[in-house]
């Protein structure tokens, strides 16, 4: 037998719901758009893009075949750092060019202060993905970030060993991470230590297979 | 065996306080259910009417476009994109053109950044019709769908005549349009401009400020800022909790700097709050519609020199676009060749239903399913 609850809306004072629709009651102009402000330094602060070449030290290029297509000149000075006041290891990236204003490259123990760091600057989790490089005997974990407010996008990339793709869960620090690190398990089998449920998200349940493996066989 | 487990489990795991342990019982919403407007499946416990906790369980229509973004070139897959979010395939295809040009460091020329913008926002309307149309259906008023396909046939038809498609758009295509635009589509897109304002005016009247469909909807589901930050929500949804968090401003994109437009954001991070949003932001699109076709350049609408063997140099590539539901992106990783090492497309319901367990917790199950209709779930984005 349950009991009976009363019904939550009883118990609110009304004053509270009678505010909150006078806020929302659409005006002419809402409130909302009246009270937007353009969207100003958003972008990342970029010097005149330096000859169209290679972006700032970058993890080295995939293909495990040797021959990067054109060697360039020098290479072009490095980009200011929009995520200079972080400890981690975050370079300036060319927007224009990539997509994204920094790039951090990490070792796997510390993706977790890095998303810490991240999420105390008022970062949000973008997304989390796997790049199996297999030439290399490597996985790289990308974590992408962005700033809702700064329009800052930023990512963060740890490789681990192929033979036991294993790193720690961001999930404590971003919830949303739960679901972007089971995918990544699904696709891939990295396995997120610390993960309160890594089970099959997109794949079947009984699942034991992982279809963007390098070498992986229909 | 283990199902049974896990439901003893659940079940042990929710304090008393919280309503547990007094009767719960675990409700299957779907995967085929009329509310989840695809085969989304969320297991829930309830006590009574209550929900304890909501765990949707995805990958029901998944496909694994990843994996054939790997296994045929780039433009072999801009038609996979329109099948993500098939509500919203215009700006799919959008991204997946985007960093493709991006990478290859090839520029549209400008009447196609227009036409592309225009065709974008006239997808965006339709898309947030079909919403508004079912969203109300789950509440119960059956009428307003008639109303909402009505007003999306004109678009569907105006985008039928330049695309040759009424849903799975594949019109933009690397460099540039797979056509132009004529005369008759822009005098029919100035004619549905000037229709579509007094109905959204019409739809305020009749829908939004009507009392029953208010009450079910304020301070229905609220979601906080910092809930929308850590679960990497966007779109309306973040919008709707106050944050005027938009790709076309925040990483402005095609030619969508040159347009005056308000980002619509509302405080409240409820239901009507989201509502609210998207309503908004079909009179915000109108607006820009009106622009772009007022300054709609000439000139050809397709970029020269698009090599037909197309190698991205390597390297990774990101491009986002603010799509109906919100940030949608797309990051390819080259080694050279034709085809994409790695394409991950990043979609906005994911991260936008990832924190319907937090915030359904403690709702009444018919406003849990306000809250999730309020989300705009359009499932193969999720399970792609």
């Amino acid at each position: 037998m349950s009991e009976i609850k009363p019904n939550p809306e009883e118990n609110k004072p009304s004053s509270v719901a009678v505010s909150s629709a006078k806020a929302s009651v659409p005006a002419a102009v809402p409130p909302g758009v009246a009270q937007h402000q353009a969207n100003k330094g958003n972008e990342a602060p970029k010097p005149p893009a330096p000859a169209p070449a290679q972006v700032a030290p970058k993890t080295p290029p995939a293909s495990a075949s040797p021959k990067p297509s054109a060697t360039p000149a020098p290479p072009p000075a490095p980009l200011p750092n929009p995520l200079a006041h972080l400890a981690a290891p975050f370079q300036g990236v060319d927007f224009k060019l990539k997509g994204f204003h920094a790039d951090a490259s990490v070792g796997p123990d510390q993706v977790v202060s890095v998303a810490e760091q991240l999420d105390k600057d008022g970062f949000s989790l973008d997304t989390i993905t796997g790049v199996d490089w297999l030439a290399q005997g490597q996985m790289e974990v990308v974590y992408d970030y962005f700033h809702p407010v700064r329009g800052l996008r930023a990512a963060v990339r740890a490789r681990i060993p192929r033979d036991n793709p294993e790193l720690p869960t961001i999930s404590a620090v971003f919830p949303g991470a739960n679901w972007h690190e089971r995918e990544t398990h699904d696709f891939f089998g990295i396995r997120f230590l610390g993960h309160p449920n890594l089970t099959p998200f997109l794949l079947p349940e009984d699942a034991d297979y992982h279809p963007l493996k390098k070498d992986f066989k229909a | 065996m283990t199902t049974q487990e896990t439901i003893v489990s659940n079940l042990a795991d929710v304090p008393r306080s919280n309503g547990g342990g007094v009767e719960t019982f675990v409700l299957n919403v779907g995967p085929q259910h009329p509310a989840t407007h695809g085969v989304l499946r969320v297991k829930m416990t309830m006590d009574g009417e209550y929900v304890l906790r909501a765990e949707p369980v995805c990958g029901y229509i998944h496909r694994m476009h990843e994996k054939m973004g790997e296994n045929r070139t780039y433009a072999q897959f801009l038609p996979n994109t329109s099948r993500i979010d098939y509500l919203s395939a215009m700006t799919y295809t959008h991204a997946w053109a985007g960093v493709v040009e991006r990478a290859a460091k090839i520029q549209p020329p400008p009447r196609a950044e227009y036409v592309r913008v225009i065709t974008s926002e006239l997808n965006r309307i339709s898309s947030h019709l079909v919403w508004w149309g079912a969203f109300l259906l789950d509440l119960g008023g059956f009428t307003p769908l008639l109303y909402a396909f009505d007003d999306r046939e004109m678009i569907l038809d105006l985008l039928e005549r330049i695309t040759g498609a009424r849903l799975t758009y594949c019109y933009y295509r690397i460099g540039g349009l797979y056509n132009d635009v004529d005369e008759e589509f822009i005098e029919g897109t100035r004619k549905f401009v000037h229709h579509m304002r007094p109905r959204l005016k019409m739809y305020r009247e009749l829908v939004t400020e009507n009392i029953i469909f208010r009450k079910r909807l304020i301070d229905i589901g609220p979601i906080s800022q910092e809930m929308c930050r850590k679960y990497g929500a966007t779109g309306p949804v973040i919008r709707g909790s106050g944050i005027p968090y938009d790709v076309r401003k925040a990483e402005p994109y095609s030619a969508y700097p040159e347009f005056d437009f308000e980002i619509p954001h509302f405080r409240e991070g409820d239901s009507m709050a989201r509502y609210l949003v998207r309503m908004e932001e079909m009179a915000q699109s109108l607006r820009i519609i009106e622009q772009a076709l007022d300054k709609l350049p000439s000139g050809p609408v397709m970029a020269e020199k698009v090599p037909r063997v197309l190698k991205l140099p390597a390297g990774d590539y990101c491009y986002a676009v603010e799509a109906a539901r919100g940030r949608f992106m797309v990051r390819i990783v080259s080694d050279n060749k034709e085809i994409a090492y790695r394409a991950k497309l990043r979609t906005p319901c994911l991260s936008n239903l990832s924190l319907f367990e937090e915030a359904s917790q403690g709702m009444l199950l018919p406003d849990a399913l306000a809250l999730m209709g309020s989300l705009d779930l359009v499932i193969p984005d999720i399970d792609r």
